[in-house]
């Protein structure tokens, strides 16, 4: 893993860009820019080679990395310790950087049993848009000292700063991890997801194919063993290669033509009249579409059921919609970060 | 400053006689929170009983340029609610109803004026329940919860407040009603629901919040380890979490703290350790029974001289009595009492209690330690007598030169009780001039007039001198009848 501390010249590269009033993309690995809207900046800020561990101590439960670090040597390190990131993101072939997913905010099928990418974030350091290295949170797993701006910063596509290094919470790997199938119709899987989340059982991902649904157990041999022995269920063998293959989205399912939609709705919702094909994920709450809906039928149907659709591969102009108040209140927030609009321009907004 | 008589009849007039406090015997009620050392009375107290109210009002304020204080229960321990001169207290005491337990989607929709426990009592027949249990649980409230982002002695496996919430409405300054988050897991556009849940009412009036429900563990455990020093103890901790366990809770005494417990409760603890841990393990019975094997394997391998394991739920309680017991039970012991609220990497316990214990027999003064072990979050409660002349000065730098060390070893100021009035000070420790700019800009993005609690959380520049702690006076903390720890 390539140790390199280049802070001092990203933070000159913004700095500069300020000055000449000259917008700045962000690349790590460049593996999501498929994601959200396109940037229109024409100079480039790589972030790739600001990369290594900082401080990791698997007693600690936290890991402290540069962003340009790629994700998989994170994993590594972290496995070699008998440990891992809760939120299970995916890597893209490898290429993902830490700074890219959190940047995405991206989490996969453990989500909403561990935690998402922002509730994995401790602390970190940033560039803002006016060129200034700031730190918040920290290394430590409560601190509730001044706004919480590193967990802004999940999600938030680069267009409040530039994630130079971050802290993160990281779980233990479970001793076991065992996955039952049922095949099931889609009002069956959708009736009989939330009966299984509300048992107190360890559940670490639940997610339904169209024909079957899937439980991940993650914990103690004699727990998962003891849990199946009482639901039933066939074993799936090949379950771990199923949720690699749904965190890195490379299930049949996405290779359907059509817009891609991640709709996030209350988790025993009922199923949403649109066309398409749907997977389900995280339990219920999470329905990926493949449609060829328009995007106003799309964001209509998911604020009916009180959720938020985003278009993950297609409609890049109408990939997400806020209300006017909140729209507005995040431009305030953009602009008491970056009032130049230099960090990743288009990329969330204009 | 007297706020105008047309602006008190105005608020009259928007939420009924009833619903505004003027006269001063009343506003003394809500002259501090549960830091008694910092007192300000009111100028009037208004409680709304309905979102548009609390909009209403806001609006109101908005348009006079009148600060803006909101009130849970006023159970904080930083003095996140102490009265500003010439501003309102906007309590929402009135707004406390469980609008509805979901337990398809394990949720809870609440206004904000609903105490913690209740939610969880609520929740209870559906086999759910709410994690976050702040020590003052049978009476805060969750808006103040989520104003503070609170913790509890199960933040280890369980989180914070923040990791707990779903969605919440939130009443700008300006009196607009915002909804952030959403009914699923994920919101486009920034997260402003974790930027809002700690934020101290700085930014918003929270009028509804929607909790995450988890289903009951079926099975607790307790393990209760003597060791013949801290360091050990330290060290104890330390191997627990590296072997993979995530105990519910991992609480560590010191001597002082076991004797003064034992003393006032009487829970059978080894009077004669050094220290002891509290390591709570819960969930499926296969799989408490798994873990506390293996942690009764790794205390004894780090030096436990004693482990004893709870044979029924009777004794769980009884070892967690002594606990809950330690802040009353050093009440007893001192006169008075100072709690600080650092968090340190783990892996600095041993010697970071070694210097406090150093720092505080060089002023004289002696030091208790009960506090979260597994998450690093400490509670040392500095011992003095506020009738002896220059005490409290001494408690008071003692305290201060503690949450530096915190911070010079790589932690905070503060790990659950927040920065209030009482931590403006450290806060300049803990953050670059830069910094705290930014926290400025951040609080204009939302509130530009700067009327929403003013003065709190984040300092001005040129108030980086001042300094506060929590002052408990002759053992006697406000809400006395609160277990604090």
């Amino acid at each position: 893993m390539l140790e390199q501390d280049l802070s001092f010249g990203l933070q000159q590269q913004v700095q500069q860009a300020a000055i000449d009033v000259a917008p700045l993309k962000i690349m790590g690995g460049n593996t999501k820019a498929f994601y959200g809207g396109r940037c229109d900046a024409s100079k480039v800020l790589y972030i790739t080679g600001h990369s290594g561990v900082i401080d990791y101590e698997p007693s600690e439960l936290v890991i402290t990395a540069r962003s340009g670090t790629r994700l998989v040597d994170i994993i590594e390190l972290l496995a070699n310790q008998r440990q891992t990131l809760g939120f299970e993101p995916p890597d893209f072939n490898g290429k993902a950087t830490l700074g890219g997913t959190l940047a995405t905010g991206f989490s996969g099928p453990r989500r909403p049993f561990a935690g998402s990418a922002r509730d994995f974030m401790l602390g970190g350091k940033i560039i803002n848009g006016h060129g200034e290295m700031l730190s918040f949170g920290g290394r430590v797993m409560k601190n509730v000292a001044g706004f919480d701006v590193s967990r802004l910063m999940v999600g938030a596509l680069g267009t409040l700063g530039v994630i130079l290094e971050a802290s993160l919470r990281v779980i233990p790997l479970p001793e076991t991890e065992l996955t039952v199938t049922y095949a099931l119709s889609e009002p069956q899987a959708l009736a009989k997801m939330p009966v299984l989340a509300g048992q107190p059982w360890p559940i670490s991902a639940m997610a339904y194919d169209g024909e079957c649904l899937r439980l991940r157990l993650s914990g103690a041999e004699q727990a998962v063993r003891a849990i199946i022995g009482r639901i039933g269920g066939d074993m799936d063998e090949l379950g771990d290669i199923f949720w690699q293959d749904l965190r890195e989205q490379r299930l049949a399912f996405f290779l359907w033509s059509g817009d891609l939609w991640r709709i996030s709705v209350a988790p025993a919702t009922p199923a949403l009249p649109l066309p398409g094909r749907w997977f389900l994920d995280w339990g219920g709450a999470l329905r990926w579409l493949k449609t060829d809906a328009s995007a106003d039928a799309v964001h209509a149907e998911a604020q009916k059921a009180g959720g938020y659709a985003v278009c993950y591969q297609g409609a890049q102009n109408d990939w997400f919609r806020l209300d006017g108040g909140l729209f507005s209140l995040q431009q305030n927030i953009r602009k008491a970060f970056d009032p130049l609009k230099l960090l990743n321009p288009g990329r969330l907004w204009p | 400053m007297p706020l105008p008589d047309s602006f008190i009849k105005q608020c009259q007039r928007l939420l009924g006689a009833e619903n505004v406090i003027a006269d001063p015997e009343s506003l003394k009620v809500y002259e501090c929170d549960a830091l008694s050392a910092y007192r300000q009375v009111p100028d009037l107290v208004v409680l709304p009983e309905a979102v548009d109210q609390v909009q209403a009002i806001l609006r109101l304020c908005h348009q006079l340029n009148i600060p803006v204080v909101a009130r849970g229960a006023g159970t904080g321990l930083a003095g996140g609610a102490l009265p500003v001169d010439g501003g309102i207290v906007l309590g929402l005491s009135k707004m406390n109803k469980i609008l509805e337990i979901d337990p398809a989607n394990r949720r809870a929709m609440l206004q904000p004026g609903v105490r913690n426990l209740a939610i969880s009592e609520a929740a209870r027949r559906h086999g759910l329940y709410y994690a976050p249990d702040p020590s003052s649980q049978i009476a805060c409230s969750i808006g103040g919860n989520v104003a503070e982002n609170a913790g509890g002695v199960h933040c280890l496996k369980y989180g914070l407040t923040v990791h707990n919430v779903l969605q919440i409405k939130l009443v700008t300054m300006a009196g607009e009603l915002l909804t952030l988050g959403g009914g699923g897991l994920d919101t486009p556009g920034y997260d402003v629901l974790a930027l809002a849940i700690g934020s101290e009412g700085l930014l918003g009036v929270v009028v509804e919040i929607t909790v995450r429900l988890l289903p009951l563990p079926p099975q607790t455990q307790v393990l209760l380890a003597a060791f013949a020093s801290v360091e050990q103890a330290g060290t104890a901790v330390a191997a627990v979490i590296a072997d993979g366990l995530v105990p519910a809770g991992l609480e560590l005494m010191d001597n002082a703290a076991i004797r003064a417990t034992e003393a006032f409760v009487n829970a059978g603890y080894p009077v004669d350790a050094a220290a002891i841990l509290l390591c709570e393990l819960d969930g499926l019975n296969e799989q408490v029974e798994a873990d506390s094997a293996r942690a009764e394997k790794l205390l004894m391998q780090n030096g436990a001289t004693e482990l004893r394991k709870a044979v029924n739920a009777e004794e769980c309680k009884r070892f967690w009595a002594g606990r809950k017991a330690a802040f009353p039970a050093v009440g007893r012991i001192a006169s008075d009492y100072y709690c600080m609220d650092g968090t340190i990497p783990r892996k600095h316990l041993a010697k970071v209690l070694k210097q406090i214990g150093e720092m505080a027999e060089e002023c004289g003064l002696a030091v208790v330690n009960v506090f979260h072990a597994g998450d690093g979050n400490l509670h040392p409660l500095i011992l003095y007598d506020a009738n002896q002349q220059g005490d409290f000065e001494k408690a008071e730098a003692l305290g201060g030169h503690i949450l530096e060390l915190c911070v010079l070893v790589g932690g905070t100021i503060t790990g659950e009780h927040g920065v209030g009035h009482e931590k403006l000070g450290q806060m300049c420790v803990q953050f670059q001039a830069a910094e705290l700019a930014q926290f400025h800009r951040l609080k204009q993005a939302f509130d530009p007039e700067g009327l929403l609690n003013p003065g709190k959380a984040i300092p001005t520049l040129h108030r980086c001198s001042e300094f506060g702690r929590l002052h408990v006076h002759q053992g006697r903390l406000p809400h006395p009848e609160l277990e604090r720890f």
